[in-house]
């Protein structure tokens, strides 16, 4: 494939307008799931093919592009989209959060906050929370309508009677504006606390069930919960092994068949960039460079 | 000393330089040309094309080269590069009672005007290896008969004429287009044969096969099956009248279902219908069950919950690009998901085990 | 002619894209103001209404023109650049006209119950489009915003039908800003 023969960032324009008038009114109704005419793109649906058609709908040439899959930026399939974006839209990529105006991830939210002018669109295998309760389109489609979100409440109550405690740890379900109930996408409960009140645009897409939705900057986005069992973002217990952090989300390493393991921030670019300012976790090489 | 895994981007051309060598075998071997796969695997490329819903012989059997034989891939490589071509138009609905048939049997009718016609089929061959093939060379010439110059109508028109068979008024509504609309249910008839034209052969045949065994069982008699040759036509608004732009080849199937009827109302034959690009029997017949199946509704039958007759059911799950890219996927990193899972999971034993020895 | 085959965009693929940016900022962000470029239609049309028509339309976009925008100029600048049909505003997704020609607002589409989407948006164009006036909040809005709108209750009736609802944007020359029936907007 050559970048000459396709238009800017893949699409043709007609389906990127399609795609962009449903973004604005994904916009305009927070958490309502927009349907759109979702395209068969050069990678497999479930890899991303939503955030891409969204991504590309965005873009402009100006745009630098970051692209991270479970917070990091090397994974195969985040450097498989950043390569596609480079070959089609010609965009500048970057790995560094603060730098990025438009940001595609799968599973995470970076850890540096975000700002103003910056766009984080989020790929989503099942973007409708209720799906799991019941897997019919046209029952959950009713149940947006009425606002009939009890049986998502009883599910986690049930959750509560049987561990103790809710046992959703990602993919969370929030509520946006005290209407619609969203899919975070399978981002860690830990995440969920940055979805509201974000100054950057959030936009999902959903390539194989064809739906868009979005939060605006500022959202009232409020995770569920129940008073006497109040929602909780919590992460292992950890610092990160590499560069000390204690207030990442943190993956699990393990170094060896009898038990050792470590941790380490998910999120690449934080890592680095905290031992580049000098910062040590427990196992870091030592010296002035990581 | 724990290193990050870093070089994703190595490692995936280092994984594509690798699948090119795989893919061209032992060099010894002399390698297949897309015009041998495009003759000599025809059945293979016809099934191509109808799923990866473009015509094109050529590109078909070029997806399968490129894809090792994976048909599913190739499929995926057809869709991908068909989102990419502009659209010029929709053609007139093509006219199957003129096709130049092939093939043409009925189950129905011992004979029919426009006859029998056996075509080359697999059917009435012995299954047993044929080692001959191994040794290569040419077949002997198939014994040829004269053109039988006479219309074949559709068996279902015959039935039509008398009454016998549900009447099918023809509809202008432009046709609808699942790759450029999202699907909204319920969906019309004509969108779901769109979805089943496309759908994986192997999960229409297991449905139709479901209603055979009485998981929405319809009673289907191959009323006619018949492949060969139409031609397409557009219609040019510049010029007044339509154009012959070409011809393709398709598979029809009806089928003549159990009927229905009243005491008011006299009993008919229903209908289930098949079309697909290509030759590709097995797909049609299977496509004209499931078709039937999910009439249920509009012939007044009962939804006995099986699966051919879920519309929403069949309609989620029949692409198998969608269904492969999303199995596939879980195959992808899903660390963090996993390690959420993980810290839950240990705190909620913590706490259970704690709960429990003070119990004890 | 010139005038009707020129003032489309010289470079599609970017200038919408760019046209987009400011829009999606626009409906992001209610209230914040955003110069465009790119398109010249025919008078007495904006700038502004002209590249959102060029970005956001096409033959699949019913669009209604009210008042004086339902020129013969204009229509065929559309039909020659957009190709987007002309319709009855009942059918309209979009609607391009002066806030007065565009009344009753009734007549266009809010969505379904199930399909919220399924609304109109409202090009309006405006004499004036400056940060004052009436005070903006809700989402896309850290604390307040303010906007100089043409009137307030037709914003705040459209806001009690949320989820249903129209969407405007507000074009004045160059520069547009958005709101999106989610705006909560009052008389301060």
């Amino acid at each position: 494939m050559t970048g000459q023969a396709y238009n800017f960032a893949y699409l043709d324009e007609q389906t990127k307008r399609m795609i962009r008038r449903a973004l604005l009114k994904a916009l305009a109704i927070p958490g309502y799931q927009v349907p759109f005419a979702s395209r068969e793109m050069p990678m497999p649906y479930g890899w991303g093919t939503g955030g891409v058609q969204v991504t590309a709908a965005c873009l402009t040439p100006d745009d630098r592009l970051k692209v991270i899959d479970q917070g990091a930026d090397d994974t195969t399939n985040a450097v498989s989209i950043r390569r596609f974006f480079q070959r089609t839209a010609g965009v500048e990529t970057t790995e560094a959060t603060s730098e990025a105006t438009v940001i595609q991830t799968r599973h995470r939210i970076p850890e540096t906050p975000l700002t103003e002018g910056q766009i984080l669109v989020y790929q989503v295998p099942i973007p409708e929370p209720l799906r799991f309760l019941e897997p019919r389109e046209t029952e959950t489609r009713k149940m947006h309508e009425l606002e009939e979100y009890g049986l998502m409440h009883v599910k986690l109550y049930e959750d509560i009677a049987r561990h103790g405690e809710i046992a959703t740890s990602y993919a969370y379900p929030v509520r946006v504006g005290g209407r619609y109930v969203m899919d975070p996408s399978p981002i860690p409960k830990f995440d969920n606390p940055k979805l509201g009140g974000n100054p950057a645009i959030q936009l999902f897409g959903a390539g194989r069930e064809a739906r868009i939705y979005a939060l605006p900057p500022y959202s009232d986005v409020v995770s569920l919960d129940f008073e006497d069992h109040p929602f909780t973002p919590s992460k292992t217990d950890h610092e990160c092994d590499l560069c000390g952090a204690g207030d990442s989300y943190l993956d699990e390493v393990i170094t060896d068949d009898r038990g050792a393991r470590m941790f380490v921030c998910s999120d690449t670019d934080f890592c680095a960039s905290r031992q580049a300012q000098g910062h040590r976790g427990r196992l870091a090489p030592q010296g002035d460079t990581p | 000393m724990y290193v990050a895994v870093k070089g994703g981007e190595r490692a995936i051309d280092a994984a594509h330089a690798w699948l090119a060598e795989e893919r061209r075998g032992d060099p010894a071997v002399p390698e297949l040309t897309v015009a041998q796969i495009r003759e000599q695997m025809t059945l293979a490329v016809n099934r191509v094309m109808a799923e990866g819903s473009l015509y094109d012989p050529d590109l078909a059997a070029l997806a399968i080269k490129q894809a090792r034989g994976d048909l599913i891939e190739a499929v995926f490589l057809i869709r991908a590069y068909r989102t990419t071509l502009p659209r010029f138009g929709q053609s007139r609905p093509v006219d199957t009672a003129a096709m130049a048939v092939d093939r043409r049997i009925s189950a129905t009718f011992k004979d029919l005007p426009g006859g029998q016609v056996l075509g080359p089929t697999f059917d009435y061959t012995h299954r047993l290896l044929d080692f001959a093939l191994a040794a290569e060379g040419a077949p002997p010439p198939a014994p040829k008969a004269p053109v039988r110059d006479e219309p074949v109508p559709h068996v279902t028109a015959l039935l039509d004429r008398d009454g016998l068979i549900e009447d099918q008024p023809t509809d202008d509504t432009p046709a609808p287009d699942l790759t450029r609309q999202p699907l909204e249910l319920p969906a019309s008839r004509a969108l779901r044969l769109q979805a089943l034209a496309r759908a994986d052969e192997g999960f229409a045949l297991s449905l139709a096969y479901s209603t055979q065994r009485g998981y929405g069982r319809t009673h289907a008699f191959v009323g006619e099956l018949r492949i060969g040759r139409v031609a397409v036509e557009v219609d040019l608004p510049e010029l007044g009248f339509a154009v012959e732009i070409g011809e393709i080849e398709l598979t029809e199937c009806d089928t003549v279902n159990q009927f229905k009827g009243s005491k008011t109302e006299p009993p008919q034959f229903t209908r289930g219908y098949g079309l697909v690009m290509g030759q590709s029997e097995r797909k049609a017949i299977s496509m004209s069950l499931v078709d039937r199946a999910l009439r249920w509704h509009e012939l007044g039958e009962d939804f006995t919950g099986a699966p051919a007759q879920d519309e929403e059911f069949v309609l989620s799950h029949c692409d198998n690009i969608q269904a492969t890219g999303f199995l596939e996927h879980i195959k992808l990193p899903h660390y963090v998901d996993f390690q959420a899972e993980l810290e839950l999971v240990r705190r909620i034993r913590r706490e259970a085990t704690q709960i429990r020895e003070a119990a004890e | 002619m010139n005038a009707i085959l020129g003032g489309g965009f010289a470079d599609p693929p970017t200038q919408s894209a760019h046209a987009f940016r400011a829009l999606l900022e626009a409906m992001a962000r209610p209230g914040r103001i955003h110069e465009v470029t790119g398109a010249a239609p025919p008078a007495p049309i904006s700038v502004a209404a002209g590249v959102a028509l060029l970005t956001l339309t096409d033959s699949t976009t019913p669009l209604h023109l009210a008042g004086p925008a339902d020129s013969e100029a204009l229509r065929v600048w559309i039909g020659f650049h957009t190709g987007a049909p002309l319709v009855p505003a009942d059918e309209a997704q979009f609607a391009l006209g002066h806030w007065h020609d565009l009344q009753p607002l009734s007549r266009f589409r809010i969505g379904e119950p199930a399909y919220p989407d399924r609304s109109a948006t409202l090009i309006v164009e405006l004499d004036q489009l400056e940060s004052q006036g009436a005070r903006l909040t809700g989402p896309g809005i850290r604390d307040e915003a303010r906007l100089s709108l043409p009137e307030i209750g037709a914003f705040r009736s459209n806001r009690a039908l949320f989820p249903l609802g129209l969407d405007f944007i507000l074009t004045c020359g160059s520069r547009l800003a958005a709101l999106p029936r989610s705006t909560i907007v009052e008389d301060i």
